[in-house]
């Protein structure tokens, strides 16, 4: 059931797969940064189609993302309808003109070409990091992303405590699914047929032994982790750490184009946005 | 126990909160209808880490599975709200000394205490602050964020009133009571 919930590492061969997991990070942070705070409509399908294409070059298949796709394309819709309906005017005031479809600027709901533009922006900042967020989970090993993190400049007791959340993960998932047989046998009803009070019943009757249980395991855990002495000394060494090579080099200069663009762009459109309407 | 083992299990405790929050995130969540907002049953979770583990694994553990859950759901984290919620662990577990769990007494007027507070802490975060950043980071229009901010801060206080509430009764239930043994005469 859960099995396509999840996008994860896969193996496989490819520039994007080569390249060390410090440099997929950086390169992730800094273009969403600048992304969302950019709405420069060229910058934006600028990123967008050359994240796309990254994307193609590291061979991930469409059938390991779809269900990853609807929700994104459902969040998406839904969101652009909402901001839509609660201020169809926005546009309008952050461009200062207006060039109508319908209606006029002084009714509530009217729709312009500056709105359409402005609700396009919001779709890009939806989905324009989405490629690059699916590459970086599929193309870098879980342990390596620890190492990656504390290479950046993230203490290793942090880097350590996200690396224990993805070896975890699939140990607590477990343990849900097997309470929740227990208690489903037992016959609490968490399913949508029931209705929200018995739901959230069943839901307590589930989450009572799970978060019990891990709570021991946290005790388990921290005590072994003493026993070997973490945290002894400031510093410490990662199996999984990669040496940046002359592919890194390369991605971090282009990079760094890419955000040198993004903050030129600034300048010349005084501002976070483009206006192509003066 | 020794500050050094202390911050071992913080460091546990924040990986392991984290896993849990995530699973909770993942699995559990009641919809209502409004979009981004359900009965969080991992909010409701946040107390208990608080209380027991403190502040600075209650704000990272939220961080970290908040951030990861938005990740594998809608491919990038909503920074904003990501963050907020980081707070919102950090400010329950500065109210871990009022509570103090591990004595295993705990009262009802520490109880209705702690709700005021994460009701209040609840407002400042999700009707104050993440709209704020919405409007600020995102250029969102203000009143879709604010009605969205006002749902999110109805149902976690909510969901910290019920389930954050009954895990701290149970939790406290199960540690020895501070006082509990006297010295045979």
């Amino acid at each position: 059931m859960s099995k396509n919930l999840f996008v994860g590492y896969n193996e496989r061969d490819t520039f994007m797969h080569r390249l060390s997991g410090s440099t997929k990070l950086i390169g992730f942070v800094s273009l969403s940064i600048i992304g969302m705070v950019t709405f420069d409509t060229r910058f934006l399908l600028g990123i967008f189609l050359f994240s796309i294409i990254l994307f193609w070059k590291s061979q991930i298949k469409l059938s390991e993302i779809s269900f990853i796709l609807k929700v994104i394309i459902a969040f998406a819709a839904f969101n652009i309808f909402l901001v839509y309906v609660f201020s169809p005017g926005y546009g309008i005031s952050i461009y200062g003109s207006h060039h109508m479809i319908l209606g006029n600027p002084n009714q509530f709901f009217n729709l312009s070409w500056e709105e359409l533009l402005y609700l396009f922006n919001v779709l890009l900042k939806y989905t324009f990091a989405v490629p690059l967020a699916l590459i970086f989970l599929l193309t870098t090993e879980p342990s390596e992303f620890a190492a990656s993190l504390n290479k950046i400049g993230v203490s290793y007791r942090i880097s350590y405590s996200v690396e224990i959340t993805l070896r975890y993960i699939p140990d607590v998932q477990r343990d849900y699914r097997t309470i929740s047989l227990a208690q489903q046998a037992r016959g609490y009803e968490i399913s949508k047929k029931a209705n929200l009070i018995t739901r959230a019943k069943g839901a307590v009757q589930i989450i009572l032994p799970l978060i019990f249980t891990s709570l021991d395991r946290i005790e388990t855990v921290s005590q072994a982790m003493s026993l070997r002495r973490f945290g002894r000394h400031n510093k410490r060494t990662w199996y999984m750490a990669r040496r940046f090579e002359m592919a890194d080099y390369l991605a971090f200069f282009v990079i760094f184009l890419i955000v040198i663009v993004g903050v030129l762009l600034f300048k010349v459109n005084n501002g976070r946005f483009w206006n192509p309407f003066n | 126990m020794s500050n050094k083992n202390r911050s071992v299990q913080t460091v546990v405790a924040t990986g392991i909160g984290a896993a849990i929050i995530f699973v909770l995130m993942k699995f559990i969540a009641i919809p209502t209808g409004i979009s981004n907002t359900q009965v969080n049953v991992a909010e409701g979770f946040l107390p208990l880490l608080a209380a027991i583990y403190g502040p600075v694994a209650a704000g990272l553990a939220m961080f970290i599975g908040h951030a990861l859950n938005d990740f594998v759901t809608y491919g990038s984290p909503w920074w904003t709200w990501v963050i907020v919620d980081g707070l919102v662990g950090v400010a329950f577990g500065l109210f871990k000394r009022q509570l103090d769990i591990q004595s295993g007494k705990i009262s009802v007027s520490k109880l209705v205490l702690f709700n005021v507070y994460q009701v209040v802490v609840n407002f400042v975060g999700w009707v104050l602050l993440a709209p704020t950043g919405d409007i600020l980071i995102y250029h969102e229009p203000a009143g879709k964020v604010y009605v969205q901010g006002l749902a999110a801060w109805l149902l976690n206080s909510i969901s910290v009133a019920v389930i954050g509430t009954v895990l701290l009764v149970l939790y406290a239930k199960t540690r020895t009571k501070r006082g509990s043994l006297k010295k045979e005469k």
